[in-house]
């Protein structure tokens, strides 16, 4: 037992070590990180109440008061992204959870199986990348009306294939393996392989992924709130800001970069990250990039 | 070669079978009523009535839906609740606009992207690949409505060269028209040229490393030829199949970038469907999004077959 805690704790030094001698991932924890923070402190402490709408204050340039200015109802542009950043994160995250919930079973299942089932989830796998996440939103939308939870269901839809391939073609590549058939012969079933064995084999391209599906799904939110099928308004949302900005851009151009901003800071520390992640965790992709 | 296409188009069809089941009842049968969906909850009994007789609601659910299929393979998507037309004149009337988008934007992109990739792979490891590898990192990042916002800002409200936004037809001549289409389609090409351009340097990168280029260089065939000959055409599968795929997402970045440029194509009709309850239009124009998706890859597996020889042979 001590040993094992022993090994855990040595393995979990080096992947440190390592990961933080990897550019990428240095700078997409940061970046990420900081992103984090900021939904977290957003829950304690915003520079203005985004609730209220002075609108006095209506439409400011950035200022020493307000960072980052006021949009058309007064509100504070620094805490509207703040708090929109909860909104992009929970959105994207939940979906991430329903793409790796239902898609790694099904790609651990289909790989395990093979045959028919094997086939039918790479049919469905098709059907799935015929409807853009956008699309499939749309077609949500038309029956429940516009909403974060519509918009989590269609980004989470899209991403069951994109996990079920993964695992897919992980777990393929392990079945083969000399210590899977030491397994079976010790008279494990497909079950308590894949999770025994298959599962700790894949999980590292899974959380790789998972980083990618993270930021897809940070800009999928964005273009739907943007386009009016995501977050209902009063609830801030970095895509909702730069609609509201949009018409208002002549006057007020520094409307429509901060939230932009906010996205891209937001996907590219994420991609880094994963980028990062690969580097460390996978040497065999390394050489690739 | 047959056998492989035949397979392809088979499992093609049966996805257009299934994607029309799953669109037929995901907006038919779900919602309840569409009669009372697009009238509204305050809608007299005389007029649902009217509006189920008139969309055919009152007839058996799998009649129905033979009928809607019967209506697509023939071209005859029905009449439009609001704008009382057909459905297909709506349509076509639309797709002037947003196809040319799309090719324009696929085009656009695929001629960033292919030289910037091979000139990144080529140049592996060096200042030139970083620079162009970091670009196409921001590239994946900026979302296209909100590049699409800062060039408009730069390029129609400050040095005011083409317009904000608004479509004024074929009709007016194919210059207006096309100035119309640059930003919106520039928008569109720029984050998928990103995400190519480095699909294209990471597959020349692994192919270059293969024997037989090792062995192209060691009988002394100069660099530029090795690249250009052998390598680049193996390359060549791993972007074929983003291609395809990316054509999904550009045809779902049509709808929002068509909301951002006021144009109007097949995302405006859609969405203007969508607010108005007009579930026949919404219908008609995801299942044929989804057809165009379906097609397109296909076309992918078959240029594959062109690029590949094997697969000729082997299937």
């Amino acid at each position: 037992m001590s040993d094992a805690a022993g090994a855990t704790t040595e393995t979990a030094a080096s992947f440190v070590a390592k990961a933080f001698s990897s550019r990428s991932f240095v700078v997409g924890f940061a970046i990420t990180s900081l992103i984090a923070l900021m939904a977290i402190v957003s829950f304690f402490w915003v520079p203005y109440d985004v609730t209220v709408l002075p609108v006095a204050d209506r439409m400011k340039p950035p200022s020493a008061t307000h960072l980052l200015g006021t949009d058309h109802f007064g509100r504070d542009i620094l805490s509207m992204i703040m708090v929109g950043s909860r909104n992009s994160i929970a959105v994207a995250l939940v979906a991430v959870g329903i793409g790796m919930g239902l898609g790694v079973p099904l790609g651990c299942w289909a790989a395990a199986r093979g045959g028919w089932v094997d086939e039918v989830l790479m049919r469905f796998n098709d059907l799935v990348f015929a409807f853009p996440a956008l699309l499939s939103a749309i077609m949500i939308t038309a029956i429940f009306g516009p909403g974060a939870i519509n918009a989590i269901i269609a980004i989470g839809i899209f991403n069951v294939p994109v996990f079920a391939r993964v695992a897919r073609a992980g777990a393929l590549a392990l079945w083969p393996r000399e210590f899977i058939l030491a397994a079976r012969a010790a008279g494990k079933g497909p079950a308590l392989i894949t999770l025994e064995h298959i599962l700790p084999n894949i999980a590292t391209a899974l959380l790789v992924q998972g980083t990618i599906q993270f930021a897809l799904g940070v800009l999928a939110e964005a273009g739907l709130s943007y386009v009016g099928l995501g977050a209902q308004p009063p609830m801030p949302s970095w895509g909702r800001m730069l609609f509201d900005a949009q018409t208002r851009m002549m006057v007020a151009p520094y409307l429509a970069i901060f939230p932009g901003m906010a996205i891209v800071a937001t996907v590219l520390g994420l991609n880094l990250l994963g980028d990062g992640l690969s580097d460390v965790l996978d040497p065999k992709l390394r050489r690739q990039r | 070669m047959t056998a492989y296409l035949l397979k392809r188009l088979l499992i093609g069809a049966a996805t257009m079978v299934v994607a029309s089941l799953v669109v037929f009842s995901v907006l038919e049968i779900l919602p309840g009523d569409p009669a009372q969906l697009m009238l509204g909850m305050n809608a007299t009994p005389d007029a649902l009535e009217a509006l189920r007789e008139q969309m055919g609601l009152n007839q058996p659910l799998l009649f129905r839906y033979l009928d809607w299929v019967g209506g697509l393979l023939t071209l005859d998507l029905g009449r439009s609740y609001t704008y009382s037309v057909p459905v297909l004149d709506l349509v076509t009337e639309r797709l002037v606009v947003s196809l040319p988008l799309a090719i324009i934007a696929l085009v656009l992109s695929t001629a960033i992207a292919i030289p910037v990739g091979i000139f990144a792979a080529a140049r592996r490891g060096r200042a030139g690949d970083a620079v162009s590898m970091g670009a196409a990192q921001l590239g994946v990042a900026i979302p296209n409505f909100w590049f699409a916002l800062l060039l408009i800002y730069v390029f129609a409200v400050w040095l005011r060269l083409v317009p904000a936004g608004g479509f004024p037809g074929w009709g007016a001549g194919a210059w207006p028209a096309l100035k119309a289409l640059v930003l919106p389609a520039v928008a569109l090409a720029l984050p998928q040229a990103a995400i190519l351009a480095r699909v294209t340097r990471s597959a020349l990168i692994e192919v270059l490393g293969e024997d037989y280029i090792r062995t192209a260089r060691a009988k002394g065939m100069p660099r530029r030829r090795v690249l250009w000959r052998h390598a680049l055409r193996n390359a060549m599968i791993p972007v074929l199949t983003i291609l395809g795929l990316q054509f999904a997402f550009l045809l779902a970045g049509t709808i929002i970038i068509e909301n951002v440029f006021y144009l109007p194509g097949l995302g405006r009709l859609v969405f203007q469907a969508i607010t108005q309850r007009d579930l026949i239009v919404v219908e008609s124009v995801v299942m044929l999004l989804v057809a165009a998706v379906i097609v397109v890859n296909f076309l992918v597996d078959l240029s594959y077959a062109l690029v590949d020889p094997r697969l000729r042979i082997r299937a």
